[in-house]
C-alpha cells in the first residue's frame, strides 16, 4: 500500500481524523481473536465461515471482520466480540456462525449459549465488562488486543497509537523521557525488575558508539505467553515504545529478539516493521525530528537460556546463546561490546502509556515499589486459565478467586508457584499477600515474567519441586559448575525421594546445595534455580519427611509410595475395574470380592477413576 | 592505581588487574581449577569466589574474572566462601575422583566427604584444554559441544581436526589427565589426601613464611 509519510505529530493527528472519518463507528463489526490460542482452536475455519456467511446473505460490505490479537480468555476460545455493542461469544465454533448473523447482526438478539455462563449463578453476561475474568483485571497493555488488527496500523493509529512518539520527539530532550520513565519507576517486566529508567541511563552515559536497543520475546517458561500475545496482538505498542526508548538513549539501531516458535509473532511484527517505515515512523528522520532509527527482527533458537541477557547477545553475535562470564553489564557492554539496552516486550509496551499520560498518573497504580500492571499467565487447577491483566498489590487470592474463579471441582486450594520454572511456591496461608516484586522475593519466590500455576490439594509438592528441577537440568547451558553438577544432584535426590529412596540428611543436603547456587552460579538460571526446592521445603516439609521417612506420598501423587487395593467391605463385584485394568492385575469374578495382584499392578490408577462405588483405595 | 581492602587489610593494586590477580599479589591464597596464567579467566569452575561488599549487602563473584575497583572491599575466607568451595569440589569430586588436583583440592579445603552418586568421568568440563589451544597452540581444534548434561569437548562434528597438531598441551593442562590419583574406590571416594608433595621448605627452610598458604603439608601434620 502507498503510504504518505507522517512528517509531524499534527501531520499523525491529521491522518487519524482521516482513518476514524473513513470508519462508521455504528458499522457493525465482528471482531474474531487470530492469535496462536485461537487459531489452534480453529479461529481460522470460523474466520472464513463468517466471511462465506457475510456474503451468502450480501452483507458483505454492511459488516466489517475484523481479525483481531489475543485477549487472554484462550481457554474460551475462539473469542468473537460483536460490536457496536460489544457483545461476547466464547468457544465459538464454525457450526454457530449462521446464528450468530442471523440472531445477533439481523435480529439484534443474543445467543445466549455463546454467552459467558457464571457457573454458579448461571447467569449470562453479555459484555466483557461483565464477564468475572475480565471485570477484576486492569487491562491496560492488553485490553487493545481485541480491538486491532495487528496486520493494519491504522488500526493502532485510531486508538491514538504513535502519540506518545508524537509528544516526545519534538517536546521532549531525551533527558526528559528518561526521566519521566524513571519517575514513574516502571521495573522490568522480564524477571528482575530492574528499574527501566535506570539501565537507559546508563546504557546512554555508557562510552561506545553505535549503541543497541532490544526487545526480549525470548519467553522460554513454559506456560508462559504473555509476550507472544502482545507482540503478534499489538505490536505496536512495543514498537512505539521502543523508538521512544531509542531516541532517548540515543541508539539509532534495535533488535526485535523472537523465539523461532512464535511464527505468527515474527509475521505480524514483519508487517508492523514494515508499515512504520511506509508512515515515516521508522526510518531517517522520523516525523520531521532528525532522528533515525530502524528495527530488526531476529529469530532466536528458543532455548530457555537464550533469554538471560548476555545469552541472548550472544545468539544475536550468531554464536551459540549461552551467557557470557563477565561482570561488566550488558547495558555498558552488550552485542557486540557496545552499549545495549536490553528490556523486556511488556516493560516496552508500557512506555507509550508512561509518555502519554504522565509518571504521576502511572505511580498511582499499584505498590510502594511496584508500579502500574503485570500480566500473568494463570494456569494449573483454576477454573478460569489465561492471561490476566492486573494492578499491583491485587492479591493471590483475588488472581485466583475472582479472576480465575476457584478451584475446580471443590478441591482445596494448595499453593500457588509464581515466576516460572524457577519460581518459588507460595502456600494457602500467605494467600492475602499483595502481589508486587519485594512481596513475592520475600515469600522466597519471585515475580519472573510472571507466570502463575495454581495447586489443589491433590498436588505432591515433593513431585512439583522434582518436576521444575527436572525441567531445568535440560535447559541449563552446562557451563558452570554449581548449576550443572548442583541441578542433576538435586534432581537425583528429588527423584530418589519421590521413589522411596530418600534417606536422611537429604532435606539438609539440598538446602546446603540450594545456598551454593544460588551463591556461586554465573548466570540467574543457576542463581534462581533452587527456589522450588527451597520454598517446598520451607512450606510443606512435613511433606518431605512423610515421603523420606515414613515413606509415604501424603497427595497420593508419588506412584513408588503408593498402593492400590480394594476395599472389600465396599466392591460389589462388579467386573469393571477388573475390565479396565491394562495390567490385567485384577483378578476376581461376578459378585465376588475382586483383588489387585501388587507384582502386576503398574499404579496407573484407572481402576480408581473406574470404580463407582468408591472401592478401590489408595494407601 | 587503585585503592581496596582485601581481608581488612588496604592495599593499592594495578587498574587493569582481577580481583585474583590482586589477592595473589599480596600472597593471599586462593584456589583455583579452570583459570591459569596466560589463558583468559573461564569463570566456570566458580572456586576462586570471594565475598565483597560490605555490611548486609555482601555477595560472591568469582575473583578470576572480577575487575578491581576503587572502594572494593573483598573477603577471601569467609565462612560463606568456604562453604560454597567445599561443596564445589565435593560436586566436581563427584563427578570425577580420578583427578588427582581435585583429590589434593580436597584434602587441602578439608572435604572429608562425599554425598552425592560417585561418577567416574574423565573430564570436570573445565575448559582449560579449549582455551590452551585456541589462546596458546593458535590451532582451536577442540570446542564445546551439547548443552547442560550433554556438555563435552570435542574436535568439530566429533572427528579428528586437521588443524590439530599433535602438540598434546591440552592432556599437559588438563586437571584430570595430567596426573591420576589411583587411590580412591567408590564409594570412598576421598583418597587418604596423599597431596604426592614433599613440600620444599621441609629441607631447606625450617621455618619459611607459610601462614600465608598451606601447601597442604601442615594440613597434614595438624590432623596428626
Ligand atoms: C535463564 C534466564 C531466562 C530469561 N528469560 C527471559 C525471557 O524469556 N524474557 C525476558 O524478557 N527476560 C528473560 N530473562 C531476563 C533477562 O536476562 C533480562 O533481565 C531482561 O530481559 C531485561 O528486561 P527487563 O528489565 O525489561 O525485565 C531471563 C533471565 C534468565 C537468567
Ligand atoms: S548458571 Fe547454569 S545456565 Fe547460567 S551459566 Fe551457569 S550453567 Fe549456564
Ligand atoms: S579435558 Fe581436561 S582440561 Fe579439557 S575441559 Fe575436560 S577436564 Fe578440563
Ligand atoms: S578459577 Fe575462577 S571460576 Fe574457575
Amino acid at each position: 500500500m502507498n503510504r504518505r509519510k507522517i512528517k509531524s505529530p499534527s501531520d499523525l493527528e491529521k491522518l487519524r481524523q482521516e482513518i476514524l472519518a473513513k470508519r462508521d463507528p455504528k458499522k457493525p463489526r465482528i471482531a474474531i481473536c487470530a492469535g496462536t490460542g485461537c487459531l489452534a482452536l480453529g479461529a481460522r475455519k470460523v474466520i472464513t465461515t463468517f466471511k462465506e456467511e457475510l456474503k451468502k446473505r450480501g452483507l458483505e460490505n454492511e459488516v466489517e471482520i475484523r481479525e483481531t490479537g489475543c485477549p487472554g480468555f484462550c481457554e474460551k476460545g475462539t473469542i468473537v466480540v460483536i460490536y457496536p455493542e460489544g457483545i461476547y461469544y466464547l468457544q465459538v465454533q464454525p457450526g454457530d456462525v449462521p446464528e450468530i448473523v442471523e440472531k445477533t447482526l439481523v435480529e439484534k438478539k443474543h445467543v445466549e449459549r455463546l454467552l459467558y455462563t457464571d457457573p454458579t449463578t448461571n447467569e449470562k453476561a453479555i459484555h466483557e465488562d461483565e464477564i468475572p475474568f475480565y471485570k477484576h483485571q486492569m487491562r491496560l497493555l492488553i485490553g487493545n488486543n481485541i480491538k486491532v488488527d495487528p496486520k493494519n496500523i491504522d488500526d493502532y493509529i485510531a486508538l491514538g497509537g504513535y502519540r506518545a512518539l508524537a509528544k516526545a520527539l519534538p517536546e521532549m530532550t531525551p533527558e526528559e523521557v528518561i526521566e519521566e520513565v524513571k519517575r514513574a519507576n516502571l521495573r522490568g517486566r522480564g524477571g528482575g525488575g530492574f528499574p527501566a529508567g535506570r539501565k537507559w541511563e546508563t546504557t546512554r552515559n555508557a562510552p561506545g558508539e553505535p549503541k543497541y536497543v532490544i526487545v526480549n520475546c525470548d519467553e522460554g517458561d513454559p506456560g508462559a505467553f504473555m509476550n507472544r500475545a502482545l507482540m503478534e496482538g499489538n505490536p505496536h505498542s512495543v514498537i512505539e515504545g521502543l523508538i521512544i526508548g531509542a531516541y532517548a538513549i540515543g541508539s539509532h539501531e534495535g533488535f526485535i529478539y523472537v523465539r523461532d516458535e512464535y511464527p505468527l509473532a515474527v509475521e505480524n511484527t514483519g508487517i508492523a516493521l514494515e508499515q512504520a517505515r511506509e508512515y515515516g515512523l521508522l526510518g531517517r528522520d522520523i516525523m520531521g525530528s532528525g532522528f533515525d532509527f530502524d528495527v530488526k527482527i531476529f529469530r532466536g533458537a528458543g532455548a530457555f537460556i537464550s533469554g538471560e541477557s548476555s545469552a541472548l547477545m550472544s545468539s544475536l553475535e550468531g554464536k551459540v546463546g549461552a551467557p557470557k562470564p563477565k561482570y561488566v553489564h550488558t547495558s555498558i557492554k552488550g552485542l557486540w561490546n557496545k552499549p545495549s539496552n536490553l528490556n523486556n516486550v511488556e516493560t516496552w509496551a508500557n512506555i507509550p502509556l508512561i509518555i502519554n499520560k504522565g509518571a504521576r498518573w502511572f505511580t498511582s497504580i499499584g505498590t510502594e515499589g511496584s508500579k502500574g500492571t503485570k500480566i500473568f499467565a494463570l494456569v494449573g487447577k483454576v477454573n478460569n486459565t489465561g492471561l490476566v491483566e492486573v494492578p499491583f498489590g491485587i492479591t493471590l487470592r483475588e488472581i485466583i478467586y475472582n479472576i480465575g474463579g476457584g478451584i475446580p471441582n471443590n478441591k482445596k486450594f494448595k499453593a500457588v508457584q509464581t515466576g516460572g520454572p524457577s519460581g518459588g511456591c507460595i502456600p494457602e496461608r500467605f494467600i492475602d499477600t499483595a502481589v508486587d516484586f519485594d512481596e513475592l522475593t520475600k515469600l522466597g519466590s519471585m515475580m519472573g515474567s510472571g507466570g502463575m500455576i495454581v495447586m489443589d490439594e491433590d498436588t505432591c509438592m515433593v513431585d512439583v519441586a522434582r518436576y521444575f528441577i527436572d525441567f531445568l537440568v535440560d535447559e541449563s547451558c552446562g557451563r558452570c559448575v554449581p548449576c550443572r553438577e548442583g541441578l542433576e544432584r538435586m534432581s537425583e535426590i528429588l527423584n530418589d525421594i519421590c521413589e522411596g529412596r530418600g534417606k536422611e540428611g537429604d532435606i539438609e543436603l539440598l538446602e546446603e546445595l540450594s545456598e551454593v547456587m544460588k551463591d556461586t552460579s554465573m548466570c540467574g538460571l543457576g542463581r534462581t534455580a533452587p527456589n522450588p526446592v527451597l520454598t517446598t521445603i520451607h512450606y510443606f516439609r512435613d511433606e518431605y519427611d512423610a515421603h523420606i521417612k515414613e515413606k509415604k506420598c501424603p497427595a497420593h501423587v508419588c506412584k513408588a509410595l503408593i498402593e492400590y487395593y480394594i476395599d472389600a467391605e465396599k466392591c460389589t463385584g462388579c467386573l469393571a475395574c477388573l475390565k479396565a485394568c491394562p495390567e490385567g492385575a485384577i483378578a476376581g469374578e461376578k459378585e465376588r470380592v475382586h483383588v489387585i495382584n501388587r507384582e502386576k499392578c503398574s499404579k496407573c490408577g484407572i481402576c480408581y477413576d473406574t470404580c463407582k462405588f468408591g472401592a478401590v483405595i489408595i494407601s | 592505581m587503585k585503592k581496596m581492602t582485601i581481608n581488612g587489610m588496604v592495599v593499592q593494586v594495578e587498574d587493569h588487574w582481577t580481583i585474583l590477580e590482586a589477592c595473589r599479589f599480596y600472597g593471599m591464597d586462593i584456589p583455583t581449577l579452570c583459570y591459569r596464567d596466560g589463558l583468559s579467566p573461564g569463570g566456570i569452575c566458580r572456586l576462586c569466589v570471594v565475598e565483597i561488599g560490605k555490611g548486609e549487602r555482601t555477595k560472591l563473584v568469582t575473583s578470576c574474572n572480577y575487575p578491581v575497583e576503587d572502594g572494593l572491599v573483598v573477603r577471601t575466607h569467609t565462612k560463606r566462601v568456604i562453604r560454597a568451595r567445599k561443596m564445589l569440589v565435593e560436586l566436581l569430586l563427584a563427578r570425577c575422583p580420578s583427578s588427582k588436583t581435585l583429590q589434593d583440592l580436597a584434602a587441602k579445603m578439608g572435604v572429608q566427604r562425599v554425598r552425592f552418586k560417585v561418577k567416574d568421568e574423565k573430564c570436570i568440563l573445565c575448559g582449560l584444554c579449549v582455551r590452551m589451544c585456541e589462546e596458546q597452540m593458535g590451532a582451536k581444534a577442540i570446542g564445546f559441544a551439547g548443552r547442560g548434561k550433554e556438555r563435552r569437548v570435542t574436535p568439530p562434528f566429533d572427528i579428528k581436526s586437521d588443524v590439530c597438531r599433535n602438540c598434546g598441551a591440552c592432556m599437559y593442562i588438563c586437571p584430570v589427565c595430567q596426573l591420576r590419583c589411583q587411590g580412591p574406590e567408590p564409594p570412598s571416594v576421598v583418597c587418604g589426601a596423599c597431596l604426592n608433595v614433599e613440600p620444599v621448605c621441609l629441607q631447606d627452610n625450617d621455618d619459611v613464611m607459610c601462614y600465608l598458604d598451606t601447601c597442604g603439608w601442615c594440613y597434614k601434620m595438624k590432623k596428626r
